[in-house]
């Protein structure tokens, strides 16, 4: 290097961007592995799967790989009334989400009641396994944990998808990628704002909200409403399907782009849908020449916009 | 370029990965912008080319960002590399062969990971929204690679001290490189949560502040001095400008999540810190401010010099905008609208693409021994990215002030968007200008590199009288 002044300069920077990266790399993982996740934080893992965008499992991000959401009314193998239960069913093969696989990232007392009481260490994605998030005590407080509902309760998988109906099921795993995958988040934000946004788009998520969530797709350019609670604001399936097939069916003033091409070839009765007749007929309603648009089709139980109707639907 | 491939280097001419690297990044930049004006106009008009899943914006949006800031952008970085390093060493490049080597990986590598974005198969990351193996040939394929051409370079120089411009660059493309590894590694290890965020915003951060800007600001600093003939004002201020990028620009990532449940100090840190990116602005500003003295006749006459200080000037608003809007108390308001696209467009259109554009205009003359073909159409594409940026830039910053207002009255959401709507068309028409101003620039050069009159031996480009 020829003059001292550089070997000098070059150690300066190395200790420059080292002691940069300890300050915004290492000290803030020190805060954020002490983060107990919350009951929404433990929800939105399970529902999720293991990763949201490109995965080996799921490379052209069609949905594959996720865990199914069940809504248990009844206890699966008994068949006798209980409380409304979220179950998350991994059948054999799906992966686990991290909370499963690396416990660790839930934070301290979550962990420890997941471990002990919940017995998650003893699920395997070979066999598949069922989760529930249940409510415990850890050192006088109250928070929720992960329980292995297939250990304690032998709750398998089979079991729970036999004992309900494709209308009980929620493809909310799939719906994320499907909100991933089309570029939700380049508009819509997932992350309203502590300074305002409480009064319309609802609380800002708390610290332990996110653990286990990957991509977290919070947005930064919203250019349209934020979803975090979009399903408690608009729980209405038929509006979403009318919205997503063409918004301008229900906000005239809408520049959000039409979603029909995620209802796929068939409708859910089986029938061919026909865009270009229903596209025809639109432009005759814009034009004042129809009183009312063409129905929008219902989609099919497994296409693409069911599942991503699903996964708005469910952001409470 | 495939001939060169597999050629000896010794039999590669001297210049010839920078050729291709620049002609590259232009077609990069007609690409990348006209994608940008296409996007802007479904903004405009949502029902403009609708029903195809791949011309859907949410489809388009990623590769519009990753065309410009991998292609034109990083390109054009590579390029000014390729020509001014060994130029400042008084050497040639250390190898021409890997040069072409990496130009060659980096369009496959880039167009690989367009095509699979606009596919849909994205990591869900802005910014580093590519999947990760191609993360890897990027890391791999196309940063170490011309880091190692740079290093050597710089280590076989014939010159005793080393320059300004090669500090920046030498030490940038170390730096991006671990921002690139760093900033991955949720893909690579499935990192979630608040770590996955946070990481998100470290990347998109720190490969503006430690790749983009100094970059840029590196290529200022040759090309100024180059042209005008005046030395460089001030080394020291040179050094302050060095030393407070890594220093200050290497730590505020966390300013782009204020509104985030991060640790509240990393927060608080990362806004001073961001305020004290104004030094290494103010340094840089000034130094090439003052580098002009005397010879401020270039910035009419000459293109090089017109595009660089228009860049520089741009840098005054871009580091005053960026330095207070990111502290809290300016931030809940513009945090998520459209003022921070027109602030992002005044970082990498206004600020940066002006620099790179003087060193490919220069590069391309310099290396191909031709002058510019024509000085009109230079001029033509100067105003037309000028005057286009400059539209959207004023209808973006207006409407992420009607954003702001919206937000904070919370308003119906749909006013805003009604609102909106006269600056989404204004968006549209400034972007379709800088679309049109590179069509040209891709036509110009072209017709250099075909009919520009050849320049002596011993003759600079900028010696020569325009010819048309």
């Amino acid at each position: 290097m020829a003059f001292r002044e550089y070997k000098i300069g070059a150690r300066l920077f190395g200790v420059a961007l080292g002691l940069s990266m300890m300050i915004t790399l290492y000290m803030p993982s020190l805060n954020i592995v002490e983060v107990g996740s919350t009951e929404m934080g433990l929800r939105k893992g399970l529902q999720y799967g293991r990763i949201g965008g490109f995965s080996v499992e799921d490379p052209f991000l069609k949905g594959e790989g996720k865990p199914l959401t069940v809504i248990l009314k009844q206890d699966p193998r008994s068949g006798e009334q209980i409380e409304p239960v979220y179950a998350y069913v991994y059948k054999s093969g799906i992966p686990f989400t991290s909370a499963i696989r690396h416990p660790r990232i839930m934070g301290k007392g979550v962990e420890d009641l997941s471990l002990d009481t919940g017995r998650i260490g003893e699920a395997t994605e070979k066999a598949g396994a069922v989760f529930v998030v249940s409510e415990g005590r850890w050192q006088g407080k109250k928070i929720h944990y992960i329980e292995n509902a297939t250990a304690t309760r032998g709750w398998t998988p089979d079991v729970i998808m036999n004992s309900v109906t494709d209308a009980d099921v929620r493809y909310i795993g799939a719906g994320k990628i499907m909100f991933v995958k089309e570029g939700c988040w380049w508009c819509h934000t997932l992350l309203p704002e502590e300074t305002q946004d409480w009064q319309v788009f609802g609380a800002p998520p708390r610290l332990g909200d996110f653990n286990s969530e990957s991509p977290t797709a919070l947005g930064s350019d919203r250019k349209a409403p934020d979803l975090l609670h979009i399903g408690s604001r608009n729980s209405s399936r038929e509006w979403m399907m009318m919205h997503f097939f063409n918004p301008r069916l229900v906000q005239p003033h809408s520049i959000m782009p039409r979603f029909d091409y995620l209802w796929g070839p068939a409708d859910a009765q089986g029938n061919t849908i026909d865009y270009d007749k229903w596209r025809a007929e639109y432009n005759e309603y814009t034009a004042g020449k129809r009183i009312y648009p063409p129905d929008v089709p219902e989609p099919a139980a497994n296409s693409e916009a069911r599942k991503l109707i699903d996964f708005v639907l469910n952001l409470k | 370029m495939f001939k060169y491939l597999f050629a000896k280097n010794e039999e590669i001419p001297p210049g010839t990965a920078a050729v291709y690297f620049g002609f590259s990044s232009i077609l990069w930049f007609v690409i990348g912008t006209g994608l940008g004006s296409f996007n802007a106009a479904k903004l405009a008009f949502p029902d403009f080319v609708t029903g195809y899943e791949y011309f859907s914006f949410g489809h388009m949006r990623q590769v519009h960002v990753m065309a410009v800031i991998f292609g034109w952008i990083s390109m054009a970085f590579a390029m000014a590399m390729m020509y001014i390093t060994p130029a400042l060493g008084n050497t040639r490049l250390w190898s021409e062969k890997l040069g072409i080597w990496n130009c060659f990986l980096w369009n496959a590598g880039l167009s690989l990971g367009l095509t699979l974005l606009w596919m849909g198969m994205t990591s869900g990351r802005e910014y580093s929204d590519f999947p990760w193996f191609i993360d890897l040939v990027v890391l791999f394929g196309v940063i170490l690679p011309l880091g190692i051409n740079v290093w050597m370079t710089i280590m076989k120089r014939r010159t005793q001290g080393i320059y300004t411009t090669n500090w920046f660059f030498g030490s940038a493309v170390f730096m991006v490189w671990i921002v690139l590894l760093v900033g991955n590694l949720p893909e690579y290890f499935q990192l979630t949560g608040l770590t996955e965020a946070y990481l998100t915003w470290w990347f998109a951060h720190n490969v503006l502040g430690l790749w983009i800007t100094p970059v840029a600001a590196a290529i200022a600093y040759y090309t100024v001095p180059k042209v005008t003939g005046n030395p460089l004002y001030s080394h020291r201020i040179g050094h302050l400008h060095f030393w407070s990028v890594v220093v200050f620009y290497s730590t505020p990532a966390a300013h782009h999540l204020m509104s985030s449940p991060l640790p509240e100090w990393l927060k608080s840190f990362a806004s001073v810190e961001g305020v004290l990116i104004l030094v290494p602005a103010i340094a840089f500003v000034s130094n090439l401010l003052l580098t002009m003295t005397g010879k401020w006749r270039f910035f009419v006459d000459n293109v090089e010099i017109k595009f660089t200080i228009t860049g520089v000037l741009m840098a005054i608003p871009l580091n005053m905008q960026g330095g207070f809007q990111q502290t809290r108390a300016i931030n809940w308001y513009i945090h998520g609208t459209g003022w921070i696209v027109a602030h992002a467009h005044l970082a990498l259109l206004g600020f940066s693409t002006f620099l790179e554009a003087a060193a490919v205009y220069y590069g391309l003359q310099t290396i191909m021994r031709r002058k510019l073909y024509s000085l009109t159409l230079a001029n033509f594409h100067f105003w037309f990215l000028l005057i286009g940026f400059t539209i959207y830039w004023v209808s973006m910053t207006i409407a992420g002030l009607i954003q702001g207002a919206a937000k904070i009255y919370e308003v119906p959401y749909i006013d805003t968007v009604i609102a909106e709507h006269p600056y989404m068309i204004a968006r549209w028409v400034g972007g379709t200008m800088v679309f049109t101003g590179n069509l040209v620039w891709l036509y110009n050069m072209w017709m250099t590199a075909r009919a520009g009159t050849a320049i002596p031996a011993g003759r600079l480009p900028h010696e020569l009288a325009y010819e048309r």
